[in-house]
């Protein structure tokens, strides 16, 4: 318990460093767009290929459950949406680079504390926390949102194609189910979980990086900590957001 | 000159360095030699604000480092060139942007005054034409020269090397120990040189600290290390036959 409070007070005053004001302006806009590149642009496959085939599963399951001929068809479309939007984009993407990324930071991170480059930058004179984090933070904030509005467009995209290819219903059928009862607030509310779920999963990670001791099994138990943390800390915060937001 | 006074620093309950003080002279290689654990490391981290000691102080050039403001700490950091055991250069950046880095951090230099200023430290180092190498496409001692080379790109006033012989072969060490002395006399720096090389002892130690159990035991140089009568030194220095032999003459 008491490792637990010294590990979130270490955590906060870590975010106190990194939102310092930076030495060099120039130097830090160009690391951010190298992390958007690194951790945005780099994870754009991934997601894409995720949310294809996840928003055919879900078409498909959906039209199973929906058997009874008194039900319209357009509610695959429909539900395909709404499960997409509210959910499965924002939150099973936010997972997945929970891994993917989460890892990659932590690891990497790791790595500079344990190679001492490091403490290498903090007798430069640089802010090491501000100018490795910072821009790790504002890439994935920044990026995320844009991954997660693509995701629920090919989602949608692999529900449309699933549903043709295997008619289960028609085009017309689809596309007015994914109009009916469009509400543009759960666009807003996918976006602002998925911007706090980026600031989770990079700035925990980040957290587990900094302060890995030891050689390189200890950067391996950072990387597995960071994505157990920062997994188990986005569906706590998915489910105080939602409570707020939608309850 | 670097001035340490009365440092004590504790790991917990085991206390790692007890009461050291010394000098680090000026345009000096100041050498800090101990067996593993003696404290070495440790000292020279507390020097460098890696560590904050629990008791004592440090003083670069009359200005008493752990009283600094954060932000007087970071300018005066920028003093400082500091060479790791293993280089640490940043994996991610070519060898001119490693050299580079704390010129675009901290100086308004024009690209051409970097590149230039680049140049003459990668010469400085013999190593020209290898700018645009990574650090994992060069060797051990390569590795070294450009971790130097990043070290002195700022005119650094003080210049730390942490065992910068470790993973050498004894004839790149001796060039390393070598270049390490002729660039300190060249821009009259103070360095400080933590090692338990004995050849470095005998080659650039100018002035010789030697750390035993936390205890700082000796102080001299490498003509007076020969005749020393502390008996804790001649069993670490004298420890090979080789060097036995050197000091019966």
């Amino acid at each position: 318990m008491i490792k637990a409070i010294q590990n979130i007070g270490l955590y906060f005053s870590m975010l106190n460093q990194v939102f310092k004001r930076p030495e060099n302006k120039k130097a830090y806009l160009k690391r951010v767009i190298d992390e958007i590149m690194s951790l945005g642009v780099n994870s754009l496959a991934i997601v894409s290929i995720i949310s294809l085939f996840m928003g055919a599963v879900v078409a498909i399951q959906t039209s199973l459950q929906l058997g009874n001929p008194f039900i319209p068809k357009y509610l695959i479309g429909y539900a395909t949406r709404e499960s997409l939007i509210l959910e499965f984009s924002p939150t099973m993407i936010a997972l997945i680079l929970a891994g993917k990324v989460g890892s990659s930071i932590a690891s990497e991170i790791g790595t500079m504390r344990t190679s001492e480059q490091i403490d290498a930058l903090e007798i430069m004179g640089v802010n090491s926390s501000s100018f490795i984090i910072q821009p790790k933070i504002i890439a994935t904030v920044l990026f995320f949102p844009f991954l997660v509005i693509l995701s629920i467009a090919i989602g949608i995209l692999g529900g449309f194609l699933a549903s043709k290819l295997g008619g289960v219903i028609t085009d017309g059928d689809f596309l007015s189910g994914l109009l009916f009862q469009f509400v543009p607030f759960y666009i807003l509310y996918a976006i602002i979980k998925t911007v706090f779920f980026a600031f989770i999963i990079s700035s925990v990670s980040s957290y587990f990086g900094y302060y890995t001791k030891g050689g390189a099994l200890e950067v391996g138990r950072s990387s597995t900590k960071a994505v157990v943390y920062s997994s188990l800390l986005i569906l706590l915060l998915n489910f105080i957001i939602t409570q707020i937001m939608l309850a | 000159m670097i001035e340490v006074k009365n440092l004590h620093k504790y790991f917990g309950e085991k206390q790692v360095l007890k009461d050291v003080s010394c000098q680090f002279k000026k345009g000096k290689t100041n050498l800090i030699i101990g067996a593993s654990g003696s404290g070495k490391t440790t000292l020279i981290k507390c020097m460098i604000g890696l560590l904050m000691p629990d008791e004592g102080q440090i003083f670069f050039d009359n200005q008493d480092f752990n009283s600094l403001e954060k932000k007087e700490k970071r300018l005066l950091r920028q003093e400082i060139g500091m060479l790791f055991q293993g280089g640490a250069l940043f994996d991610h950046l070519t060898v001119k942007q490693n050299i580079e880095f704390s010129l675009t951090m901290f100086t308004a230099m024009s690209e051409q005054e970097k590149s230039d200023r680049v140049e003459f430290c990668l010469n400085r180092v013999n190593l020209p034409n290898s700018q645009n190498l990574l650090p994992s496409e060069l060797s051990g001692g390569m590795v070294k020269r450009v971790a130097i080379a990043r070290a002195i790109a700022t005119n650094p006033k003080y210049l730390f090397c942490d065992e910068p012989n470790s993973g050498l072969d004894p004839q790149t060490a001796i060039i390393i120990d070598n270049l390490i002395h002729e660039i300190t006399q060249e821009y009259n720096m103070t360095t400080v040189v933590n090692t338990h090389d004995m050849n470095s002892v005998i080659e650039i130690g100018d002035n010789i600290v030697f750390v035993h159990e936390g205890y700082l035991k000796w102080n001299g140089t490498k003509e007076t290390i020969m005749s020393s009568d502390s008996q804790k030194l001649n069993d670490f220095v004298f420890a090979s036959q080789l060097f036995q032999k050197l000091k019966k003459g």
